[in-house]
Parts: structure tokens; sequence; C-alpha cells
């Protein structure tokens, strides 16, 4: 799929913005004064509203975008915005109290809830294309979330689980892609299905529809990335797990917490780029592509 | 509305003959031609259309493929146009955000109401056939919409109330009916020769049926003939013998 730089913005920001809500929420930095709790607050909110804002520039008619809140019954997409929303509303609430005295956390635990769910339906949007054989499995919302929570916890500063969350979302990120480099094969849809031809024998594209470039080709059959997806699975590794561990294990030091809660973004939008650049669409399939 | 309708009065469909279709593209020029002059969302657009780069939304294309047999037999070429096909449970439909995807009950045509389109993408995504292309002129989604301005239109003389792509096609290779009925002529045409879902692991249930090359290694005269003599007799025996010496 095309690694489209406001997606990607997107799902990771606002990933690590609802993270964050959930974390908070959850009552972490409990001795935050009000400037820290303001400015943790506004992160939260900022990453949020950042992603979504990205989010709209992916759309062919944004000045529509009202219309996305009402298919909560049947679409994934819409039940994302509409969760977004009232997360963002419930814990501005929630803020509001904070930094002005009030930790009154059923509101917060509510918040973080909502957040929680956001992100759940953030990523099964990709998990329940039956079309992207890579992503419809259940690591992808576990992914999601790990990276929502380890993100969170560490920009929230919080210390006990997010070594754990680390370790967790390395080794899944790496059975996530084990799995994946097979799911296409696994899913089962070849050119010959496809096609309908497997009987007469091995079927082969001999002309393209088009010589030149169209929609389908550019948005679903991104093969170009591919070739350096080993050297950027380690660097994405490297960033988002390994030197936030190594920063964050020997020390209590704030600033250290930062730069890795820093470096681990960094590392979560390179893996979330290889998410979208990796993924093989069948539709490549009629093209001769994969 | 997203949601499927649980079953449809009608299951209005194309029936695509891949042993007569000759891959003359006349259905993908025909379909262009129709929707674009056609529809009140504007033409299916083209851009850089005469420069080094041209790209274009288009509802319908045609592939071609070969089917390289495992015997060493001549590879068979087959020609496959390919557009929306219409599926009972459609996986475009359920994942729009807005409404603008939807199944019609009335007789099963999938559309998009572009007026409620954001152009999300989504839609297309989700299609495993590539049967959705976003326009970048429109902003919004453009799909076949099995020509349901023609098919309805009685402005139209009688025999051009079928799709353009089935009424332009030169072979015959583009049939439309009711495939819900068993007894039309499309459902009649898909039992006798055997007509196929396309990808049907991915469980979307298309209404559009293809129809399987017929084989073509079959000499029915073949073993009625006698074999020809190795060794020819006479004059040109002789000949043959002689010019072998040489
Ligand atoms: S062919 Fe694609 S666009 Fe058409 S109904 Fe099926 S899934 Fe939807
Ligand atoms: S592109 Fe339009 S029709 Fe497709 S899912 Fe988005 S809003 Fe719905
Ligand atoms: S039915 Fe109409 S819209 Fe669909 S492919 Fe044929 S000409 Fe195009």
């Amino acid at each position: 799929m095309h690694p489209a730089p406001s997606i990607i913005a997107f799902t990771t920001l606002s990933g690590i913005g609802f993270g964050l809500i959930i974390w908070l929420g959850l009552g972490a930095a409990p001795d935050a004064t009000h400037l820290y709790a303001l400015i943790l607050c506004l992160l939260a909110a900022g990453l949020v509203c950042a992603g979504l804002l990205a989010s709209l520039l992916h759309l062919g008619q944004p000045t529509r975008f009202l219309k996305a809140f009402s298919q909560w019954r049947t679409s994934w997409l819409s039940r994302e915005a509409a969760l977004a929303m009232t997360t963002l509303v419930v814990f501005a609430l929630y803020a509001a109290l904070w930094v002005t005295g009030t930790r009154f956390l059923p509101l917060g635990l509510f918040a973080a809830l909502l957040a929680f769910k956001t992100v759940f339906a953030t990523a099964m949007i990709y998990a329940q294309m039956r079309s992207v054989p890579r992503w419809r499995s259940v690591l992808t919302p576990v992914i999601f979330l790990l990276f929502a929570l380890t993100g969170g916890a560490l920009f929230a500063g919080v210390r006990g689980p997010t070594p754990w969350l680390l370790g967790a979302l390395g080794l899944l990120q790496i059975v996530a892609w084990l799995w994946g480099d097979r799911a296409l094969a696994r899913s089962g849809t070849t050119l010959a299905t496809a096609t309908g031809l497997g009987e007469m024998g091995r079927p082969r594209l001999l002309e393209p529809p088009h010589t030149g470039q169209n929609y389908l080709l550019k948005e679903m059959v991104f093969v170009v990335g591919r070739r350096h997806a080993a050297r950027l699975r380690v660097i994405g590794l490297v960033l988002a797990v390994v030197i936030p561990l190594a920063l964050i294990l020997p020390t209590e030091g704030r600033l250290a917490v930062w730069i890795a809660a820093d470096v681990h973004a960094l590392g979560a939008l390179v893996l979330r780029w290889l998410f979208f650049a990796q993924a093989e669409h069948v539709v490549g399939l009629y093209y001769g592509k994969r | 509305m997203t949601a499927l309708p649980a079953s449809t009065e009608r299951a209005l469909g194309l029936v695509i003959d891949l042993d007569t279709c000759v891959g003359c593209h006349a259905c993908v020029v025909a379909c262009k031609e129709w929707n674009s002059g056609s529809s009140p969302a504007g033409p299916l657009s083209d851009t850089d259309a005469y420069g080094a780069r041209p790209s274009g939304t288009f509802l319908n294309r045609v592939h071609t493929f070969e089917a390289v047999p495992a015997d060493g037999r001549q590879p068979r070429v087959v020609h496959f146009p390919k557009s929306c096909l219409h599926c009972a449970d459609a996986p475009c439909v359920t994942v729009c955000p807005t409404g603008a995807s939807l199944k019609r009950e009335r007789d099963g045509i999938v559309l998009v109401n572009e007026d409620d389109c954001i152009g999300c993408g989504l839609c297309a995504w989700a299609c495993p056939y590539g049967a959705r292309e976003l326009d970048p002129v429109a902003g919004t989604m453009k799909k076949c919409t099995l020509c349901e301005d023609r098919i309805d239109n009685l402005a139209l003389p009688e025999e051009d109330r079928i799709p353009a792509c089935v009424r332009t096609c030169p072979a015959g290779a583009r049939h439309f009916g009711d495939l819900a009925d068993p007894e039309s002529a499309v459902s009649r045409l898909v039992a006798e020769r055997g007509g196929i879902d396309l990808m049907p692991e991915q469980q979307t249930r298309p209404t559009n049926k293809y129809l399987p090359p017929r084989s073509r290694d079959v000499d029915v005269l073949a073993p009625l003939l006698e074999p020809l003599p190795e060794e020819a007799g006479g004059f040109l025996g002789w000949l043959d013998r002689t010019l072998a010496r040489l």
C-alpha cells in the first residue's frame, strides 16, 4: 500500500496522543505540578489534534468530513472518528479539572477507556481488510495498542511497566513480520483464483490494461519501498525499542525519559511507514505484481 | 446507508465471456464515454492526457493474461475485462464512513452517492478486484454504476437500455441481466458454461460471473484420418532418396 505521509503521521501521532490520554486518565504523573500537568495534557491533546488534522489532508473532499461520523454501525472509520471526538471532549473536561487542582479519576478512567477503544478502532480499519492479507490479523490491533501504550507511557514518564511494554512491542513486531511475510501466500488468493484460469495452466500477465500509471497502482501496488525493508526493520526496531530501553533502564532522570520518548516516536514513524509500504494488496496480482 | 441489505429483489450484473472477448477495449472506451457525458458529478478525469505520464480514471479495464499449461502445450491468451462485480457481500460498502457507498435493495447495484463521498479511499482499499478509483479532479470515488442511468431510462430507445459496455461489445462477450432469476438468459448461460466467481476465497460473493474459455486443443478430425506413410513411394520416393544421397 502507498505509505501516505498524512496517514502515517495521523496514526502514529494520534496513537501516541491517545496512549498518553490512557496513562494520564489512569492517574500517571501523580505528583505533577499544575504547570507540568498542563504541559502533559496539552501534549496529549496536541498530538491527537495534529493527527486528526493530518488525516483530513488525506481526504479528496475534506470539507465534508462531518459526514464521516454517521455510519458508526458498520464502518470502523466512522467509529474511529466518533470515538476520537468523544475521547477529546471527555479528556478536555478531565484535564481542565486536573490543572485547576481536582483530579477526578472516574472521569480519567472513562477517557482512558475511550482512548483505548479509539486506537482499537483505528487498527480495525486495517485489520478488517481481507484484500490486504498482511493486515488481516489479530496482531494488527495488538501492535497498534502496544505502540499507543508504550509511546504514551514514555511521554507520561511512567516507570514500572514501560520496559516490559517496549520488550513486548519489539517481540510482537518481529512475530508480526515473520507471520506477515507469508500472509499473502497463506491467504489463498493467487492470480489463478483472481482470473479463474488456473485449470488451464499457470496464468501470467501478458499485457497490462494500460501503459501508464493509474490510481490503483499508485495507491495499492507500492513496491518501491520494499527494497530497503530489511534495513528499515532494523532501524525502526533500534529506534523504537532498543535505544529507549538502553536510555531508561539505567537511569531515573526525566531528561533520559524524554529523549527515549522522542527516539521511540521516530522509530514508531519508521515502523508505521513499513506497515503500509510492505502491505501487499491482492489487486497487485492482476498487474503481475505483489 | 452502508449496511448491506440482507437480500435484494434482483441481482443485476454482467456475465463476461472470456472465450469470445477479443481484447479490443471497445467496452473501456464506451464506458468512459458514457460515464463522462452522463454523470452529474462530472467527467471521469484524465491527467496529463497528452503528456509524458498520462493517467486516467476508468470504471472498466481489460487485462490480457496467458495461461501456460504444465505439459508444454501452447500457452492460451485470454483477454480479461474487469469492472465492479456488484458483490452480494460487498466489503467496499460496509467500510464507508459516510454512507456514500451503498448496495441498492431493489436491484443489488453497488453505487457511490458522490455528494456524500469525502474521498477517503477506504472502499477502494477494501475491494480486492481494483474496481474503484478515486478521481483526482473530482476528489470522489468512481466506480461502475452498471449504467443505472441507461437500464431504466425510458428516454432511450429500448435496445439502448443496457449498459454501454454491453451495447458496444463487437464480440458479444458481455451479457447483462438478473442473476437472481434462474430462468434469465444470463443465469442459463452461467449454468451451461460453468460460470465462475473471481477470488471466491475473498468471500465477496460477486454477482458478475466469468465464463471460462473453451478448450481449443480438442482436434475432432485427427483421430478419423489415416496416418501419412513415413516413406513415400513412386516418383516422390525416388526423388526423396536421390536428394538425400546428394
Ligand atoms: S467488485 Fe469491488 S467495488 Fe464492486 S462490489 Fe465488489 S468489492 Fe465492491
Ligand atoms: S471514498 Fe467515499 S465512498 Fe469510498 S469509503 Fe470514503 S466516503 Fe465512502
Ligand atoms: S456497466 Fe456501465 S459503468 Fe459499468 S463497466 Fe459497463 S459501461 Fe462502465
